[in-house]
């Protein structure tokens, strides 16, 4: 079944090259893979002894010990859910291309298809090739079919994660490279084994990579300046795929090999990555609020919110990790959600300039209710998924090197942490107000409503939403075993 | 239906509504609105049921769980306390869904607005029932997003747009506080369910300071939600809501959470002296200040909304006073006559077609005599004369003063007589004298639909204060011995209050006073905007500046011009095209196999 889920997306996008009709392709290939994919969440055993299901392996290079493993585990689980809802919206709002319609819908399926694989991979080898592939097709989308400066920010952004594709696989190459010769291979499961061994300063080096490498590919600051750029020239539906699964790559490599591999170097490094994140919740807020564009401030937002899922990450325990992987689900969907209306609302006003924007909930009621609920999802309000992801996060963090009467980092970190909170009702709410809310201009009295068929994505979106806002155990009971089985071993060694 | 469910009925029947209305019966108004009203009629029958039933336990659910770290209930807390206030927020909760019925009948969006108010009941009735910080905490921001809906219901108006955002933002600062209170109650108890952090709160090792700031900062939550000095500015400016909603969410149910908050977690805020303190004085400074300020409003609709912000005042000043007691009578009284009040300014404003200033109204008791001696009741209950409801409450909290703080006593006092003399105002102008204007002239009686409610929040608003009619409710404040000084005091500054008011501004055709400090609200707004813009958005412009032109600009091309190792790897794409991205990550793969093949 992981094979029909990872390679549906990619045999589609090669039929469509081949001649299939694009946009009725794209939509069975990635309806078909949702609902493959809910079949195996639904049929999904949490257990804390046997994390990953679904297995298999082929060999393919034995003489290298080389294999096509996957499987998933509640995390890669979650992350296989997140890219199957949101390729499905991507593709549906797709609307009319002009020119190479099969070529954007390929791209679109080639980047569902590259994340997918990598997120199910078990194996170093093809989960750093899966994400090269879904890679390349995003810079086609805002090179060829973007709007605005786009060759300028596909130029930026290639180099920018050029960079920190080859910072990253410097870092693993150090990684396979510091193993003894015998005990090398490149099964992410035997390699947690073989680094147990590793000295402490060699983990730091690897860590220090992993997450510089990680970090610029999800964004982290100071290297997110390609972000609000790519994310404003790139059609919507690659923005909602790149911001909404594809950036998600790096935090699941972090949680999946920098920390299980080198705990050591990940607790030594804490101090930076801290200091970091708090440049995205409190920095990237504050140029956040700044922004004078719609698709440019959720650009930034999407920057900001990431700060959460790193704290989450540097808290390095059960809960925090646990919310980091529900708030990536979370923040996926809604700043997908929030990409797609941006888009209409461009198709059809022709800007995104909040000084000529206004009153829009008049005549589109349809596109203000789901903006609103993507904007509330953003800034964290309960019943939507993610609040449920924010709390564990702020619990895990601020009970991290708890000790009474005293605050350490940590507790300023969440502290801060929970002023940002604040600084993304600002920013979200002002928007809100700015687009829809107040009178509305002359020139867009006659603005029409997202027609009827656009209307199922957008509440899958918000179903998916209130689904984990409502019942997130749902998803804790699911991803928590892996996180717990990253401290028991570790006790027990 | 068995008893163990009964609180589930009470609180997912108005969900149930919000969610039939929204998905269902967008397009039908008649039937949404039918929905809602009955929705909320079920759940007040269900709530008097559930007061009927001495001993009850429901069955409760996990929101979150990860065993012996963090568990995240849903369960309730079924006592006195609760029960009691079920009763208020669905019965008054009730009387306001009837009345909208009247009140936005030719009004647009009337299926949102329902569904807005089903949504409204559904996480009021959450706060009331939690049994633990993070429930409370999730129904707490519900509340918060219902009335920032609400507040914007015609969204449409710039100054509805404005307030419905200041309201939302205001109560996210102090809900950090909240949240950051909740934390710290919870690292050394390990628990957020209120029962187990009674029992684990001695043996935490908690000390007095650390208590006193986990207090204060949990108190910052209630500050917001009520209004309280400083994070009071949002109320005033959310009456830019329909009137039923000013009622029910910003006058009588939700801003009173705050209180009730407060009363539940009593067992952490007690603990600690130095906080006991501190709120008592932000109640007074804020009773007093608000009375200040309603003098000298002319809207009036804000005046009312200042009395509920000085009410508001006198109850955490009973909180900080460490009495429940007399917080949550004062609670109960005023819930009654200020829904009254604002449902009798509704219906003077839809008959004058939505004129609200006082000044172009006038005489207006022979055109409605309903609604004038309703209002006037309600007006009576506020100012506290004996006998209605708003005296015997607001004198057990000055006996209370009395009893402890003189100086906080003497402000409650002229606070009092603050009170009556705006009050006094407001009747004088608006009802009696000479209309003003032609709508004035002209206008009419309300239906019955509104009426109705009226006559019944008038009947309430007389009897609530009598021990006979509140006791069944409520544990009433006991007064150590039979004290004649304080409801001598306090019905002195009443009469010289209305005495004042009825002196200055009978037959008076505007304004005689103009006090621009109280008129402009002391400033407290200016100050706010010149704070945020000098601070937040001086920030936020000197951040984006440093992203532009120094982060982006210096170090991405400062690093693409340079002379590292990528730098010939930046240049080869640079110059060439969409193939060349293709190349330099199929290079990627090409190094990864060459790793593996040569070792």
């Amino acid at each position: 079944m992981l094979y029909l889920i990872i390679f549906t997306p990619i045999v589609s996008a090669l039929l469509i090259l081949l001649g299939a009709p694009a946009r009725k392709m794209a939509l069975l290939g990635s309806v078909f893979v949702l609902a493959l994919t809910l079949l195996a969440f639904v049929f999904f055993q949490p257990s804390s002894r046997y994390p990953f299901q679904y297995n298999s392996s082929i060999s393919v290079l034995p003489d290298w010990k080389l294999n096509f493993t996957i499987g998933l585990d509640g995390l890669s689980l979650v992350m296989v859910l997140l890219a199957a809802i949101v390729t499905v919206a991507a593709v549906w709002f797709t609307g009319a291309i002009e020119k190479y319609e099969g070529g954007f819908y390929a791209c679109l399926l080639f980047i569902s298809g590259g994340a997918i694989g990598a997120f199910a991979s078990l194996d170093l080898f093809f989960f750093y090739a899966f994400h090269e592939l879904a890679l390349i097709p995003t810079f086609l989308l805002i090179g060829i079919w973007g709007s605005g400066n786009r060759s300028a920010a596909a130029w930026k952004i290639t180099i920018y994660l050029a960079i920190g594709s080859f910072i990253l696989l410097l870092g693993l190459i150090l990684l396979y490279e510091s193993i003894p010769a015998e005990a090398r291979t490149f099964e992410i499961a035997k390699l947690k084994t073989a680094a147990a061994s590793l000295p402490p300063d060699a983990q730091k080096n690897i860590y220090l990579l992993l997450l510089i490498g990680f970090g610029i590919l999800v964004s982290l600051f100071p290297f997110h300046s390609w972000a609000a750029e790519a994310y404003a020239s790139a059609p919507p539906p690659a923005a909602m795929l790149h911001a909404g699964v594809l950036k998600k790559f790096g935090l699941y490599g972090l949680l999946r090999l920098a920390l299980p591999l080198v705990p050591v170097g990940a607790q030594h490094w804490t101090w930076l990555l801290v200091l970091l994140l708090l440049g995205n919740i409190i920095y990237i807020g504050l140029v956040t609020i700044a922004q004078k564009k719609l698709d440019w401030m959720l650009g930034y937002s999407s920057v900001m919110h990431m700060g959460y899922i790193f704290l989450g990450f540097a808290s390095a325990n059960v809960l925090g990790l646990t919310g980091a992987a529900v708030l990536m689900f979370a923040h996926g969907i809604s700043i997908a959600l929030l990409f797609a209306i941006a888009g209409e609302v461009r198709k059809r006003t022709g800007t995104l300039d909040f000084e000529e924007l206004g009153g829009l909930g008049k005549v589109m009621p349809f596109a203000g209710l789901a903006f609103g609920f993507g904007v509330f999802a953003a800034i964290g309000l309960p019943g939507l998924a993610n609040f449920a992801g924010e709390i564990m996060i702020f619990f895990g963090a601020f009970s991290t090197n708890w000790e009474l009467n005293r605050f350490h980092m940590f507790q300023v970190a969440t502290v801060l942490g929970l002023w940002g909170v604040v600084i993304s009702a600002v920013y979200m709410l002002r928007a809100y107000r700015r687009v829809f809310m107040g009178p509305i201009n002359d020139r867009d009295k006659n603005v029409i409503d997202l027609r009827r068929s656009l209307r199922l994505p957008v509440t899958l979106l918000i179903a998916a939403s209130v689904w984990i806002g409502f019942f997130p155990q749902s998803f804790v009971q699911r991803i928590a075993p892996t996180f717990r089985s990253y401290f028991n071993s570790s006790a027990s060694r | 239906m068995t008893n163990g469910s009964l609180p589930w009925y009470i609180l997912l029947l108005p969900l149930g509504s919000a969610a039939a209305i929204n998905f269902v019966t967008r397009r039908s108004e008649p039937l949404s609105s039918f929905i809602s009203v009955a929705a909320v009629l079920a759940s007040f029958v269900c709530s008097y049921l559930l007061f009927r039933q001495p001993d009850l336990s429901a069955a409760q659910v996990t929101w979150i769980d990860f065993p012996g770290i963090f568990t995240v209930p849903l369960g309730f807390s079924l006592d006195g306390l609760s029960k009691t206030m079920l009763l208020v927020v669905t019965g008054v909760g009730a009387l306001i869904h009837i009345y909208s019925l009247g009140y936005m009948r030719n009004e647009d969006g009337q299926s949102r607005y329902f569904a807005a108010l089903s949504l409204f009941m559904f996480a009021m009735i959450g706060i009331v029932l939690a049994n633990n910080f993070v429930m409370l905490f999730i129904f707490w921001e519900l509340v918060g997003f219902t009335s920032y809906v609400l507040i914007g219901h015609w969204f449409d108006r710039e100054a509805a747009a404005e307030a419905a955002k200041k309201a939302f933002l205001t109560n996210r600062v102090g809900d950090f506080g909240f949240m950051l209170g909740i934390l710290m109650i919870w690292m050394p108890t390990r628990s957020i369910v209120f029962a187990d952090i009674v029992t684990a709160m001695p043996q935490s090792g908690l000390t007095p300071g650390y208590l006193t700031i986990a207090a204060l900062l949990i108190f910052c939550g209630a500050a917001a939600k009520s209004a309280q000095f400083p994070l009071h500015v949002w109320l005033p400016d959310a009456m830019e809501g329909p009137t039923p909603v000013s009622a029910l969410i910003h006058a009588a149910t939700m801003v009173a959470a705050g209180v009730y908050m407060l009363v539940r977690v009593a067992f952490i805020i007690q603990a600690s002296p130095d906080a006991l303190t501190v709120i008592a004085w932000i109640g007074t400074i804020t009773a007093v200040m608000a009375a200040l300020i309603a003098t000298q409003q002319n809207d009036i609709k804000r005046i009312l909304a200042y009395s509920t912000l000085s009410q508001l005042g006198y109850m955490v000043m009973a909180v900080g006073l460490a009495s429940n007691e007399a917080a949550m009578f004062h609670l109960f009284t005023h819930a009654f006559f200020k829904a009254l009040l604002f449902l009798g300014a509704g219906s003077i404003i839809v008959m004058l077609h939505h004129e609200q200033n006082i000044w172009k109204m006038g005489g207006l008791a022979r055109n409605l005599p309903i609604t004038f001696l309703t209002f006037a009741i309600g007006a009576l209950a506020l100012m506290g004369c004996p006998p209605f409801s708003g005296f015997f409450s607001k004198d057990a909290i000055l006996a209370l003063a009395y009893e402890h703080n003189p100086w906080i006593f003497a402000v409650g006092l002229f606070t009092a007589f603050l009170t009556a003399f705006y009050v006094t105002r407001l009747l004088v102008v608006v009802f009696l004298g000479k209309p003003r204007t032609a709508e004035a002239q002209d206008s009419d009686e309300a239906p019955f639909v509104m009426t109705g409610p009226l006559i019944t929040l008038a009947a309430f608003s007389a009897l609530a204060g009598f021990a006979f009619f509140a006791q069944p409710f409520l544990v009433l404040p006991h007064e150590t011995e039979v004290n004649v000084v304080v409801p001598g005091l306090a019905i002195l500054a009443m009469v010289g209050g209305v005495g004042l008011g009825f002196f200055l501004y009978r037959n008076r055709q505007s304004e005689r006073f103009d006090i621009a400090l109280l008129r402009r609200r002391f400033y407290v707004d200016e100050f706010y905007s010149w704070l945020i813009d000098s601070t937040q958005e001086a920030l936020a412009r000197l951040s984006a500046f440093i992203d532009r032109w120094i982060i982006d600009a210096g170090a991405v091309r400062g690093a693409s011009n340079g002379a590292w190792g990528a730098g010939a790897l930046l240049r080869l794409v640079q110059v060439g095209n969409l193939q060349a991205y293709v190349f330099l990550f199929g290079l990627g793969i090409v190094v990864l196999i060459y790793f593996t093949v040569f070792h």
